[in-house]
């Protein structure tokens, strides 16, 4: 579904800030793969999906999604494939526009905008029921703006909008982070009733290690742009948070996980 | 007494000056709120507009078949600021700057001189300072299909993706909107409605000037802020929205006008508008600012 090969990305090269963001990436990812991501900070987890999702082009390597070498495509043209939700819950939504344009507008990834009216009534209604599956009362609010949204109420919005069109694979970055607990719960458990009840190709980012551990199939940790551990299935299961800490403490104290990653 | 009536009097002629400069305003909102671009283009393809209709209406052309030309060199202007700014990565406002530039030479090549005059008498414009009333009726007339076609326009997948691109670049990215071609094509449409206005400008004043487009920009941004702080309020709909803008243009004619009459300088008009600008545009800032000192001070206290 996803083939990483070789991928490097240096930043500021040339420079006294020069930063080896990715090493020499290789990851493949199969069907149906719900894949966790940790490092400390700056370990080059954003950075790997940015690469994926087209924001710039990697110094080398190749990037195949679905058989297909997006390599060397626009990042608007990449999201055919993509579905995306970002840490800020700002990033993932137009906030001047209402919730039903801004599925409409998600509703018509992938697809040649034309001269048509934006959005019918028939998808409206279909929205309406899928809004009513987040049991956040959202489903009454169709024509509100965004920006009036809390953040996890966008967030839920943003979610429903990178899933909408089923992706070839959700690109996950740290989407709970700037939520507050209870909210963070409601939407991750809300990402695992989508990713799993529709088998999406996942990639999910996260600072929180136990749900790294909770959630997915795959479990994938990196520092220092490598991918330093990458565990799956029965293995994944038996993981706890201390086989992590213990990792993280063999890579030594540059590394170490910041209380948030341990606490959630 | 007299000074009322006289100052009545003027009001015909500011109303219809305000309608075409309120078309023109529509063309900055397009830029200036949705898009999120300060595109100084607008003082070069206003003059564009109105040189291109003039010449052709000299030359025989008809009248309406002059003004879509003028409309459709105006988004050739737009297009060239918005590659300058996409394909080359010049910051927006440079771009319209260079743009603005180029058409100071092109706009007097196209007249062959500084000035064109375009006398009502001779030539059949749709508007002219001659009859005002008629003037307005048709100028009320085109505004409005400017904006119902606007307004069909935004609400269509294109027009929607254009606004998103505006509102946010990243998320329009990601839902595969490619926001390069977007903003070209707002430059585009914004500059075209504002050679239009050009094109009925030349024809009103029966004269086609280098300089009719100097400030341009701020005139635009002008209507746009009163527009929105008079009527804002009564203004949902995004068809409301641009016809508050249009009446903003008006207002501002007719506050131009009054400032005329009671004698004041004429020269200093462009300063007074900069000044209102920069006022309307640096008190929300200013006010923002001070809350959050006040919400600071508030919270020291309370610790």
């Amino acid at each position: 579904m996803l083939e990483l090969r070789n991928v490097s990305k240096t930043f500021n090269a040339g420079t006294v800030n020069e930063k080896l963001a990715l090493d020499h990436i290789d990851l493949t990812l199969n069907d149906g793969d719900f894949v966790t991501v940790i490092g400390g900070n700056g370990a080059g987890k954003s950075t790997m999906l940015n690469a994926i999702a087209g924001v710039w082009k990697p110094d080398t390597g190749s990037i195949v999604i679905d058989g297909v070498d997006v390599t060397n495509m626009p990042e608007y043209k990449r999201a055919a494939f993509l579905g995306r939700v970002f840490q800020d819950p700002m990033l993932g939504t137009a906030a001047d526009m209402e919730i039903g344009e801004n599925l409409a507008l998600a509703a018509r990834r992938g697809r040649k905008r034309t001269l048509h009216w934006n959005h019918s009534q028939a998808e409206y209604d279909v929205y309406r029921e899928q809004l009513t599956d987040l049991g956040l009362g959202l489903e009454d609010r169709m024509s509100s703006k965004v920006g009036l949204l809390s953040g996890g109420q966008r967030q839920a919005v943003t979610l429903l909008m990178a899933t909408l069109r089923h992706p070839q694979l959700l690109l996950l970055d740290e989407h709970t982070a700037a939520l507050d607990p209870a909210t963070a719960e409601k939407v991750m458990n809300l990402t695992d009733s989508i990713v799993t009840g529709t088998h999406l190709t996942a990639l999910m980012v996260t600072h929180n290690m136990q749900n790294a551990i909770t959630y997915g199939n795959r479990l994938i940790m990196m520092s220092a742009g490598k991918i330093i551990l990458d565990i799956a299935g029965e293995e994944k299961k038996r993981l706890t948070i201390e086989d992590l800490l213990r990792k993280f403490r063999e890579l030594g104290g540059a590394q170490m996980p910041t209380d948030r990653m341990i606490l959630g | 007494m007299d000074f009322i009536l006289s100052l009545l009097g003027t009001l015909p002629g500011a109303v219809a000056q305000g309608l075409v400069w309120g078309i023109m305003a529509i063309g900055v909102y397009i830029t200036y709120k949705i898009l999120d671009i300060a595109d100084l283009t607008v003082d070069g393809s206003m003059v564009t507009g109105a040189a291109v209709c003039a010449m052709l209406t000299i030359n025989g052309v008809n009248i309406w078949l002059a003004m879509l030309i003028a409309t459709l060199v105006g988004m050739i202007a737009g297009l060239l600021t918005g590659v300058f700014h996409t394909a080359l990565g010049i910051p927006a406002i440079l771009s319209g700057i260079l743009t603005q530039l180029i058409l100071w030479s092109v706009n007097l090549k196209i007249m062959g001189k500084a000035n064109q005059a375009l006398p009502a008498r001779d030539y059949p414009v749709i508007v002219t300072q001659l009859e005002k009333g008629k003037s307005i009726l048709m100028l009320v007339l085109i505004t409005a299909a400017v904006i119902g076609v606007l307004y069909w326009f935004f609400g269509t997948e294109i027009g929607a993706s254009l606004r998103a691109t505006g509102n946010n670049p990243g998320m329009s990215r990601a839902q595969g909107i490619n926001t390069e071609w977007n903003k070209i094509l707002g430059l585009m449409i914004s500059n075209g409605i504002v050679a239009l206005s050009g094109a009925l400008l030349t024809q009103y004043l029966g004269l086609a000037d280098i300089n009719m487009g100097r400030g341009a920009i701020v005139i635009g941004l002008a209507s746009v802020i009163i527009g929105g702080a008079l009527f804002g309020k009564f203004c949902r709909n995004f068809a409301y929205r641009l016809a508050c803008v249009a009446l903003g243009g008006i207002v501002y004619y007719i506050v131009y006008q009054l400032v005329v009459f009671i004698g004041l300088d004429t020269d200093l008009l462009k300063m007074l508008s900069a000044i209102v600008v920069a006022v309307f545009l640096g008190v929300p800032h200013l006010k923002a600012k001070l809350m959050s000192g006040k919400k600071k001070k508030e919270a020291e206290n309370h610790a």
